[in-house]
């Protein structure tokens, strides 16, 4: 099975692809038959990536030296081979394991929440072609394939957000995520060409070996610095990083599934991992990396302070995805695949467990987003509750939940570049500094406004006295208590004393394996951060101590900003109305003016020579004759008093 | 010799001239008149008398009451004022003067191939056995040419009766 | 003595007068007694040739007969057209004969 699964791993994309095209052609007037193929594909995907996993961790270290690589040639001429295929190592494989497991239980989930929906078998159709693009991205063994099924989640991700087309809001959202990822996909694809310009090749594992000699080809650091950035605008587009992230929170819209398996656990990640891939380039050019780290730690810290006021549920997990993103973007800008890696896999099971509890309450409360209107839902839906709970702690990072550990790893990588560590080197020692307190700043932030959701929506009185608030049904519980158990346990296996051939940084990393350890002032500094934000959140929130309305008073400047969500959407709509738009008008009047007049002036100007020139019919003929006799005595004068190959050429040449 | 040339030129030049200078249509046409006596008389200098009795039978006779015929019928106004000049005298004036001027200059400059013969005494009868021999047929086309015109100048003179 | 060059400058100058009269004047007439001089000199140069460069030879004045003869026919014509045109239009003022103008 496993030495099956590991040499047809084609067949993971191909299977949801199969159930998209026979839910399309056949089965769309069926609703439960579509469900069922869906269901069955997808799950067969996992299984086959459990075994991939499995012969990936029973092969030691040899797929990580050698990854397993299948291609075929798709296309190819002088100079340009393109090929497709399957490319199997640790990081490929844990990607997959995620992919297919979260993909399954949302549709799982999707059975109950999207229950007695018209448009039930379209959802399933596009949730497996979303499985398909998603899984062919993170198998991808080079950039044109991976850049073929980024615009096709892409393309997915579209569709879903706007699978309730009746609504404006979710048309718009659609196109907002669409266009603003589009912008960056722009900056992804010069990035690929030019680095298919420079090295020849779009292969991962060619280019890992012809970056770190990049001087060969002909290219400066300062050079291959700007191709990383402009690489790097793809994943900031797709992976929702300031200041491309105005798509994500609007892409609430889509159903709650979706949210859970695309905004939270899949597609987003997708400009993780394409920067987690490339991360050979980022470390050649340290400055590209240093840029990186930036844009993440920004973000984090950015979101955070967006979610901290926001009032709809999904809306505050939507910023925390943005934030968190944020970290593992640091973690790749500290250099440091393994953390990263690691907290994307923790970060897809609690997200997608905290947004198919949101999904839940969303369901029990009739589709009511404001947690204003929420409270003590903690004994109408205890199931909810408790799994809920479990993710709220796994995102503050509290031990032994699976974000305490992946957490306190990117904080590691950070430490350990900064220069408060002590032992760092290179030149951006200061700058690490920085981050490291704005990454710190942030994990005290986020476990505060999870916290407040926490409280205002399960604790305390249910405000809204119309609402009749139920536990969900078994298919919407069974995927809450699978993702509530494996962000219990997912980040066991990167505990720091795990070695060789058992911890996840031993398989999936880049260079040398490093042992981990124990650094109990992080541990501890994370720790109090977190218990500092949940003492926060439960001293507002949970005994009301201070009342929430007059710290907004209070601080009434800061909390418009987070509540505008720093107007970045207003500033955009302004750009676009004017800069653009007004951009449009300039051209739409070089046309009017300056091309058609050239057009029309054309004609003018032949109609005008014309009204001249008519002028000189007089109908008179002696004008006639007078004129025909002037040009008599000057031909005469030329050819009498000219040399004689002019007068030749006024008879019209002699022989 | 020389100066019956230049007396006869005189004559002829300036009645030409004189005729188209003049206001008056009936002046000029009389002038026109000793314009082609002044050209039969060439012709005489030439040697060619046929050529001077056809001129004065032609020219003198019937062209020059042609004309006369023609002014009397479309006369009307004063007939001081009956033969002004157009818009473009300037400028024809310049054009014939600069004829006159390059016409001379060629001629002067020209290597004229002349013949050293004698001109025959009368030409009557070598015109008449070229024309029935050799230009026989030009001959016949002219006289046919002149039967059109006969009747072409009728039919277009003719006054058209408006039917009522 | 006189030679051929007198002739022909005398020829040249007098259809010279001749153009002038049908270029400057305006009555139709006038412009056709301004077309007869020039015929003229066409003539005596006709002749002069036949007298100074083929004497013996004169089928220069042959060609003159031809040209009176046709010059005849066309005053014919001309001062017939003339006519017409002055009873349509009663004018023989040529710069009122502009109806083929732009």
């Amino acid at each position: 099975m496993i030495e099956f699964a590991l040499h047809n791993a084609w067949l993971i994309p191909l299977l949801p692809a199969i159930a998209f095209t026979l839910i399309v052609l056949v089965f769309k007037p069926m609703p439960k038959v579509s469900a069922f193929i869906a269901i069955t594909a997808i799950l067969i995907s996992f299984l086959l990536a459990i075994s991939i996993g499995i012969g990936v961790i029973q092969a030691g270290d040899e797929f990580v030296e050698h990854p397993l690589k299948q291609v075929v040639t798709w296309f190819s001429m002088n100079g340009l081979e393109i090929e497709m295929g399957v490319q199997i190592d640790p990081t490929s494989a844990m990607m997959l394991f995620v992919v297919s497991l979260v993909a399954s239980l949302v549709q799982i989930y999707s059975l109950g929440y999207m229950h007695g929906d018209p448009g039930f078998s379209r959802f399933f159709a596009y949730l497996s072609l979303f499985a398909t693009s998603m899984l062919g991205l993170v198998i991808a063994p080079n950039l044109l394939q991976m850049f073929v099924f980024w615009e096709l989640v892409g393309l997915c991700s579209y569709l879903l957000i706007g699978f309730w087309f009746f609504k404006y809001s979710a048309r718009e959202a659609a196109k907002k995520a669409f266009i603003t990822t589009r912008t960056g996909d722009f900056g992804l694809l010069l990035g690929i060409l030019l680095l298919q310009i420079n090295f020849g090749t779009l292969d991962l594992m060619e280019l890992g070996s012809k970056i770190p000699h990049f001087t060969e080809y002909g290219l400066t650091a300062a050079g291959l610095t700007v191709i990383a950035a402009i690489l790097f605008l793809g994943p900031i587009g797709k992976s929702g990083q300031f200041p491309l992230h105005v798509w994500l929170p609007d892409a609430m819209e889509g159903p709650t599934p979706v949210s859970a398996l695309i905004h939270a656990a899949t597609m987003v990640v997708a400009g993780v991992y394409l920067t987690g891939r490339t991360l050979i380039l980022f470390k050649t050019v340290p400055g590209a990396m240093a840029f990186v780290a930036i844009m993440g730690a920004f973000t984090a810290l950015f979101a955070a302070s967006i979610a901290i006021t926001q009032t709809e549920m999904k809306k505050i997990l939507a910023y925390s995805t943005v934030s968190q993103l944020g970290y593992m973007m640091l973690a790749l800008g500290a250099g440091s695949l393994t953390a990263s890696m690691f907290h994307l896999m923790t970060h897809a099971f609690f997200k997608a467990l905290m947004f198919l509890g949101a999904g839940s309450v969303l369901h029990a409360m009739h589709n009511d987003p404001d947690i204003w209107k929420y409270g003590g839902l903690k004994k109408y839906m205890p199931i909810t509750y408790w799994t809920f709970l479990i993710g709220c702690l796994a995102i503050a990072g509290i031990f032994p939940f699976a974000g305490f550990f992946s957490k306190d790893l990117i904080l590691e990588v950070v430490w350990a570049n900064s220069g408060l560590s002590g032992h760092a080197h290179g030149p951006f020692q200061g700058l690490y500094s920085v981050l490291f307190v704005m990454a710190a700043l942030t994990a005290m932030m986020t476990a505060f406004y999870m916290f407040r959701m926490f409280f205002l929506c399960f604790h305390g009185e249910l405000r809204d006295k119309h609402a009749h608030p139920h536990e969900s049904p078994f298919s919407m519980a069974m995927p809450l208590l699978v993702l509530g158990f494996l962000s219990v346990v997912g980040g066991w296996v990167g505990w720091p004393t795990l070695g060789e051939g058992q911890a996840f940084g031993y398989f999936v990393r880049l260079g040398e394996f490093e042992h981990g350890h124990w650094n109990f002032f992080l541990v501890g500094l994370s720790t109090v951060l977190a218990l500092i934000g949940i003492a926060g959140a439960s001293y507002i929130y949970l005994f009301r101590k201070v009342s929430h309305e007059e710290l907004s008073k209070k601080w009434a400047t800061p909390y418009k900003w987070s509540f505008n969500k720093f107007y970045i959407d207003e500033i955009y709509l302004w750009i676009i109305h004017n800069i653009i738009d007004g951009l449009g008008r300039f051209l739409w009047w070089v046309d009017l003016v300056i091309v058609d007049g050239i057009v029309d002036g054309v004609g003018k100007l032949a109609t005008g020579l014309g009204s001249i020139l008519r002028r000189v019919q007089t109908g008179k003929l002696q004008h006639y004759a007078l004129i025909l006799f002037a040009g008599v005595v000057i031909l005469v004068i030329i050819m009498g008093f000219a040399d004689n190959s002019l007068s030749v050429s006024l008879l019209g040449g002699a022989r | 010799m020389n100066v019956m040339f230049w007396i006869l030129a005189v004559i002829t030049l300036g009645s030409a001239l004189l005729m188209v200078l003049n206001k008056n249509i009936f002046h000029s046409a009389l002038f026109m008149v000793v314009t082609f006596i002044g050209v039969a008389s060439m012709y005489v200098m030439l040697q060619a008398d046929f050529m001077a009795a056809v001129q004065i039978l032609v020219y003198a006779g019937a062209i020059a009451i042609f004309i006369i015929f023609g002014v009397m019928l479309t006369v009307r106004g004063n007939m001081k004022q009956t033969n002004l000049f157009s818009g473009n005298v300037e400028f024809a004036g310049l054009i014939s003067l600069a004829f006159v001027v390059i016409n001379a200059i060629m001629v002067t400059r020209t290597d004229w191939p002349l013949s050293t013969a004698t001109p025959p005494e009368e030409t009557v009868s070598t015109i008449a056995e070229l024309m029935l021999t050799k230009f026989v047929v030009p001959f016949e086309v002219a006289a046919i040419l002149l039967l059109v015109a006969l009747l072409g100048a009728v039919i277009i003179a003719k006054e058209v009766k408006k039917t009522s | 003595m006189i030679g051929l060059e007198h002739f022909l400058i005398f020829s040249g100058t007098l259809f010279c007068i001749g153009l002038f009269g049908a270029l400057a004047k305006r009555n139709a007439i006038a412009i056709l007694m301004g077309l007869e001089i020039m015929l003229n000199s066409v003539n005596i140069n006709l002749v002069a040739f036949s007298r100074y460069i083929t004497t013996g030879d004169l089928t220069g004045q042959v060609f003159a007969i031809f040209v009176v003869a046709v010059a005849a026919a066309e005053v014919a014509v001309g001062l017939a057209l003339i006519v017409a045109i002055y009873r349509n239009r009663m004018s023989v003022n040529v710069e009122d004969f502009d109806w083929l103008k732009w």
